[in-house]
């Protein structure tokens, strides 16, 4: 167990061709559970290997505990993996599969055989021991590739989108035991996914990747209510945060001529962040114009236009009647203010920045 | 949808019938024919045969140039077998791991399979030759003179090299794709598992490899075997006097030259024992433990 430092990672694959991660700072602290996530292409398997000691390191440097790996060997790193298609040995039994780290490196046969035992027993893997990868089941394979990475007792467990291969039931139940054995152990973890649920629940912190670059570091909550940016406020949080332009006008913010909040800010243009669940359905507010209803039992998402600008809401009371237009309202707290141009977030929610304000 | 009863029986025998006509004729009449005149002793003028049993097979088994023969074609078999596998193998190992320059690798030892047997076995002969052959100056060089056709020794050398060189290509095809198509991420498990380059070959490449090198290893028998033949005969000049010559070699010589029709198919019929014992011995395999996926 130890903790992991990135300082200015980056990598290029070939001389000339762009970056595709570059300037990564991150501090991993032992135990941490960190979460790489970010759209297809944005460079998490990279960052992941490049820790792993599976790519090259072509800028800055990785520390495991104290020690400098840019040049060690994936076998020295002290480090194991979970691969996304789970890399199992075919030829060997799961017993093998999980033995064969140990072995070379010249554990003795009845450790090799405790580790693998309490492992199974911890997995619940102990009945297919002797069996080949190609007779179980997909979860089951999960398992054992989980098993592989636990009796070597490294020093950071690496993930690669572990989970992505199972169906949507077995992914959260498998999603949970992840979680469970991580903090049973105490590995520090790092884990890439493109599923933001997944990040969400995982995470002790995430880690917010886009084209490259590190978009936001934080807690879930914190990444959730505070996005940095468009961008992690488009990519965290389901249904998708609206994102709206809009104008400050003497104070006023203004959304398709339509008023929505106070704001202390100098006029001029700004984006509006607006979470679907934190809009409320009200008498006065933002007009907005129904498309399609979609019905998911506990509530309903109200996809529609505010003035030509795409919305939605989550509707936590799916049974009341609906016209085709309906008002909606957010508190000032639930109020993001983005930069037009730049992106990133303005500074702290409305509300919060009046009572400072006024303070 | 409406079936009559009798397309459905005889469309597929219909369909299938060129293939079993050529089968028939090319296969199991002269084969049936073998096994017959294996029984008999022909009159070398042809005029008329008797039935002498079992005789032909035991005048084989007590002919002391026949187990030489037989004794040739294990050694020759397996040195063939060994060396086109493992210098196919050990080149391919080498190439997938500069994959870029694989295709054109891949296509210069294509070339070398595309050679008809008798122009490899031509330029064996060139590179052998007595007076200017390459390669026999090269042995030169080390006080070693090299004699095709009229040495035993540097005859059967010269027989497996160019045999061996025939082949590799057709392996190192096979031995490639078959490690391209282990999956990276098994390797890269294997890379994060286990420090020493060699090892990981032996306990993970390799046992992956494994059912690409049995069915290679098959291959590579029958072909040492039997395909030989014409590499053989180019290197003998159709002649073979004194020197070291297959069992398939000894079936056509015996047969067309020395006219003993009896003789000849009996070893015929031996080789197709060979044949057969070969086929139900790779069956048996890969229905057993060689299969993964
Ligand atoms: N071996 C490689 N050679 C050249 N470019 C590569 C290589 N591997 C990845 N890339 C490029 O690097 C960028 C980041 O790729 P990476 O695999 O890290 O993305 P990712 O975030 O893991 O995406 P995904 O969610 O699809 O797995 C991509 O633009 C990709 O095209
Ligand atoms: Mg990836």
């Amino acid at each position: 167990m130890a903790k992991l430092t990135l300082s200015q990672v980056g990598k290029t694959y070939a001389a000339g061709s762009q970056a595709a991660v570059s300037g990564v700072d991150i501090d991993i602290a032992d135990g941490e559970f960190i979460v790489l996530v970010g759209p297809s292409g944005c460079g998490k398997s990279t960052l992941l290997r490049m820790v792993a000691g599976l790519e090259t390191v072509t800028e800055g440097e990785i520390r495991i505990g104290d020690r400098l790996v840019n040049h060690v060997d994936p076998a020295d790193r002290d480090i194991a993996m979970v691969f996304q298609n789970y890399a199992l040995y075919p030829h060997m039994t799961v017993r093998g599969n999980m033995a064969y780290g140990l072995k070379n490196r010249g554990e003795s046969r009845q450790a090799i055989n405790d580790r693998v035992e309490q492992a199974a027993r911890m997995l619940e893997l102990t009945p297919y021991l002797d069996r080949k990868p190609r007779a179980l089941s997909g979860g089951q394979r999960q398992r054992v590739a989980m098993g592989r990475a636990i009796v070597r007792e490294p020093a950071a467990f690496l993930f690669d989108e572990p989970l992505s291969n199972l169906d949507a039931k077995l992914r959260v139940t498998m999603r949970g035991e992840i979680r469970k054995l991580q903090r049973r152990l105490g590995t520090t973890s790092l884990y890439v996914t493109h599923d933001q649920l997944e990040a969400m629940t995982l995470a002790d912190r995430l880690v917010v990747l886009n084209g490259g670059k590190v978009e936001q570091i934080g807690a879930p909550l914190e990444v959730y209510n505070n996005p940095a940016s468009t961008f992690v406020a488009a990519f965290i949080g389901s249904p998708a945060m609206n994102l709206l332009d809009a104008q400050v006008e003497g104070g006023t913010l203004m959304v398709e001529g339509h008023r929505l909040a106070q704001v202390a800010r100098d006029a001029g243009p700004v984006t509006v962040g607006l979470r679907p669940e934190d809009l409320v359905l009200s008498t006065s507010g933002l007009p907005l114009r129904i498309d399609y209803v979609e019905e998911l039992g506990a509530q309903r998402i109200i996809h529609g236009f505010i003035g030509d600008q795409p919305a939605a809401v989550a509707d936590g009371s799916p049974d009341a009647p609906l016209s085709d237009i309906v008002h909606v309202t957010a508190a000032r707290a639930d109020i993001h203010l983005f930069d037009t141009t730049t992106g990133k977030r303005m500074d702290l929610p409305a509300e919060t920045q009046i009572a400072e304000a006024t303070a | 949808m409406k079936r009559a009863g009798f397309d459905s029986r005889w469309l597929p025998v219909f369909l299938l019938m060129p293939q079993l006509a050529i089968i028939l004729v090319f296969f199991y009449w002269p084969a049936w024919q073998a096994l017959q005149s294996s029984f008999y002793l022909e009159d070398p003028f042809g005029f008329g045969s008797t039935f002498v049993g079992f005789e032909n097979y035991l005048r084989l088994f007590r002919s002391s140039e026949y187990l030489r023969t037989a004794g040739f074609t294990v050694v020759f078999t397996v040195l063939v077998t060994f060396f086109a596998l493992s210098i196919a193998l050990l080149l391919a190992v080498k190439a997938d791991k500069v994959l870029h320059g694989a295709r054109t690798y891949r296509t210069l030892l294509m070339w070398v399979y595309a050679v008809a047997p008798p122009v490899a076995g031509f330029i064996t002969l060139i590179v052998f030759n007595q007076r200017w052959g390459p390669l026999t100056e090269f042995f030169a060089l080390f006080g070693w003179d090299f004699r095709v056709r009229l040495d035993y020794t540097d005859t059967a050398i010269a027989m497996v090299i160019a045999s061996v060189w025939k082949q590799i290509p057709v392996n190192f095809i096979f031995f490639l794709s078959g490690l391209q198509s282990i999956p990276r991420a098994v390797r890269e498990a294997a890379l994060i598992d286990n420090r020493s380059a060699s090892a990981r070959f032996w306990t993970v490449t390799f046992p992956l490899l494994a059912p690409t090198g049995f069915f290679l290893l098959i291959i590579n028998t029958t072909y040492a075997l039997f395909d030989t033949f014409g590499l053989i005969d180019t290197i003998l000049r159709n002649n073979p006097g004194d020197n070291p010559i297959t069992l398939v070699y000894k079936v056509y010589v015996d047969g067309f030259r020395g006219q003993d029709i009896g003789g000849s198919s009996a070893q015929s019929v031996v080789l197709m024992v060979l044949v057969l014992a070969l086929t139900i011995f790779q069956f048996r395999m890969v229905d057993r433990r060689i299969h993964y996926t």
